[in-house]
């Protein structure tokens, strides 16, 4: 067994799993709270909708579109300037945070505009009818009417971020990722990259799971 | 009540104008249920939503009580539309929320912060439309009419002077229909309420309205009491309207009178007159014969009628007729008189 695993180190290990989930999940928080009201955003004044604006949505299109066709790797370093002024500093799992949530952000905004475009047009009409106002009709109908694809949309985002954080190893952030990158690619430690691996599956696994079962609770259809 | 003034649309689509509703006049008077007929297309939908402002007039006035909602503004509009209920051919209802959540909606998104006194409108609500054991489901757990009931109990939850029913039973099995029906004459008589329907069905006009637009192509082209309309109709669609409710095709009928002789009348009773035994008295007294060839013997909201097409052969015809006529019944002539033997042949 010793033999087998001759260069895992626990420690390293612990500590690097420890940084991907900071990174998960200091990302994902910020992912949410810029992603939810811009996918608003882009699903309200969009064609056909409740405040439709060609040329707000026209450009907020274009700029989501661009943030996402961007590779990653780059974002992280033409960012550099922009982290170390909100952070302070450009390394380490703080660095990382800025650059993975500009990623994560138009891609999340985007399925929280499909979520939207997803609830039953007449769910809006009803609630006009009610005398709601356009706040209401967000906060109290359609929200709670996506819920079960919003959540969806927060699975899959938190799955990508996992795999944008092995990529965070550049700016020195760390996280399992980058171990499997550095110790079991870069110096042939097979035996720490399979372990790194299987870890990063596992996370995975868990966060499909618990996505899925808060849709299955939250959907009463 | 409600009043449109030359009220209005027209779409702007590719450049072009298409038209949904041409300049119309309406009336709806307080307390009655109004009817609005028609195909797909016909301008009824958007004529029901200028009166709740879903859709912008381009053009003309809507007046309620006297208030011209055109005029009002984002503020004004909403408390208007709190007066204002609405229920759905596909109920809307919002599936994340419970029975009860959904019957409260209209009173939170008024403003409403007394979670008792909401809690307590809601249990009277649930009362009135009979699903008081399901306050706590949510709507993917009911049956159609049971969501349609929630739909009224939405509707009311602001005590509103006016309900708009969109296709409100066309989602229904016939049962269903029947019960909802009820349920919304039953509300209109007692809480005074005025209600408009719109509908491509006429038995659901026959069943609860008192009068009745018939549209077609984004105009009214027939309006007036439920019984006269439906007796009576003038416009080409309305007949097929009617004829569809009864389900009569009109070329069976042309070919099952060519295979009967004598004079052939419709007569139509209403009220009282319905249950008069007066075919056979006059039969007696004139000496003709008669043979029946269609009838249907049923109500006009509450209003009982009957309508018989009947062929007259032999003896005095005219007597007959002019005693027919006499009575309360009102006669058409739809074909005159064919020598017997001719008829007889056929026959």
């Amino acid at each position: 067994m010793g033999e087998l695993l001759a260069n895992v180190d626990p420690v390293e290990i612990w500590q690097a799993t420890l940084d991907t989930l900071l990174m998960l999940g200091g990302s994902l928080l910020f992912t949410v709270l810029f992603g939810l009201p811009l996918g608003v955003l882009l699903f309200l004044t969009g064609p056909r909708q409740m405040f439709e604006r060609r040329g707000l949505y026209g450009l907020l299109s274009v700029l989501v579109n661009a943030l996402r066709s961007l590779p990653f790797i780059i974002l992280l370093i033409v960012m550099i300037p922009f982290t170390v002024l909100i952070t302070g500093t450009s390394l380490g799992v703080a660095g990382a945070i800025p650059p993975l949530v500009a990623g994560a952000t138009p891609f999340f905004a985007r399925l929280v505009e499909t979520a939207l475009r997803e609830v039953d047009r007449g769910i809006i009409e009803a609630s006009q009818a009610m005398g709601a106002t356009p706040r209401q009709i967000v906060i109290d109908a359609l929200l709670p009417e996506a819920r079960p694809g919003i959540i969806a949309a927060i699975t899959i985002t938190a799955i990508t971020l996992v795999s944008y954080t092995a990529m965070a190893g550049v700016v020195g952030a760390g996280g399992l990722g980058d171990l499997a990158i550095r110790f079991g690619y870069q110096r042939f430690q097979t035996d720490v990259m399979v372990v790194t691996v299987i870890l990063l599956l596992v996370l995975v696994q868990i966060l499909q799971s618990i996505g899925d079962r808060l849709v299955v609770h939250f959907s009463r259809k | 009540m409600i009043e449109l003034q030359q009220a209005g649309k027209t779409y702007r689509v590719d450049g072009r104008d298409i038209p949904a509703l041409l300049p119309t006049d309406l009336r709806v008077e307080r307390g009655e249920i109004f009817g609005l007929i028609g195909h797909s297309g016909a301008g009824k939908s958007t004529l029901l939503r200028l009166i709740n402002r879903l859709e912008e007039p381009t053009g003309g006035r809507v007046v309620v009580d006297g208030e011209d909602v055109t005029a009002l503004d984002a503020i004004g509009l909403r408390a208007f539309r709190r007066q204002v209920g609405m229920i759905f051919q596909h109920f809307n209802l919002l599936s994340s929320k419970t029975v009860a959540e959904n019957i409260g909606l209209p009173l939170r998104f008024a403003g409403n912060t007394d979670k008792a006194g909401i809690a307590r409108r809601v249990d009277a609500l649930l009362a009135r439309v009979g699903l008081e054991a399901h306050a706590s489901k949510y709507p993917a757990q009911l049956s159609g009419g049971q969501k349609q009931r929630v739909g009224i109990a939405r509707a009311l939850a602001t005590e509103p002077k006016i309900l708009l029913c969109d296709e409100a039973t066309s989602a229904l099995d016939p049962q269903t229909t029947g019960q909802v029906l009820q349920l919304l004459a039953d509300i209109n008589r007692e809480l005074g309420l005025t209600i408009v329907l719109i509908t491509h069905e006429m038995d659901v006009i026959r069943r609860v309205c008192d009068r009745v637009a018939v549209m077609d192509g984004g105009t009214i082209v027939e309006q007036g009491n439920v019984g006269d309309v439906f007796l009576h109709p003038r416009h080409a669609t309305t007949r097929r309207f009617v004829l569809e409710a009864e389900q009569v095709d009109e070329n069976e009928q042309l070919e099952d009178f060519a295979h009967v002789g004598g004079r052939i009348l419709r007569l139509t009773f209403r009220g009282e007159a319905t249950y008069a035994p007066l075919l056979g008295r006059v039969a007696r007294e004139t000496g003709v014969d008669y043979s029946i060839l269609a009838g249907r013997i049923d109500h006009i909201k509450d209003t009982p009628y009957g309508q018989l097409t009947i062929a007259l052969i032999g003896g005095d015809i005219e007597a007959a007729q002019r005693r027919l006529g006499e009575a309360e019944v009102h006669l058409e002539v739809l074909r005159g008189e064919v020598s017997h033997g001719e008829g007889g042949a056929h026959g």
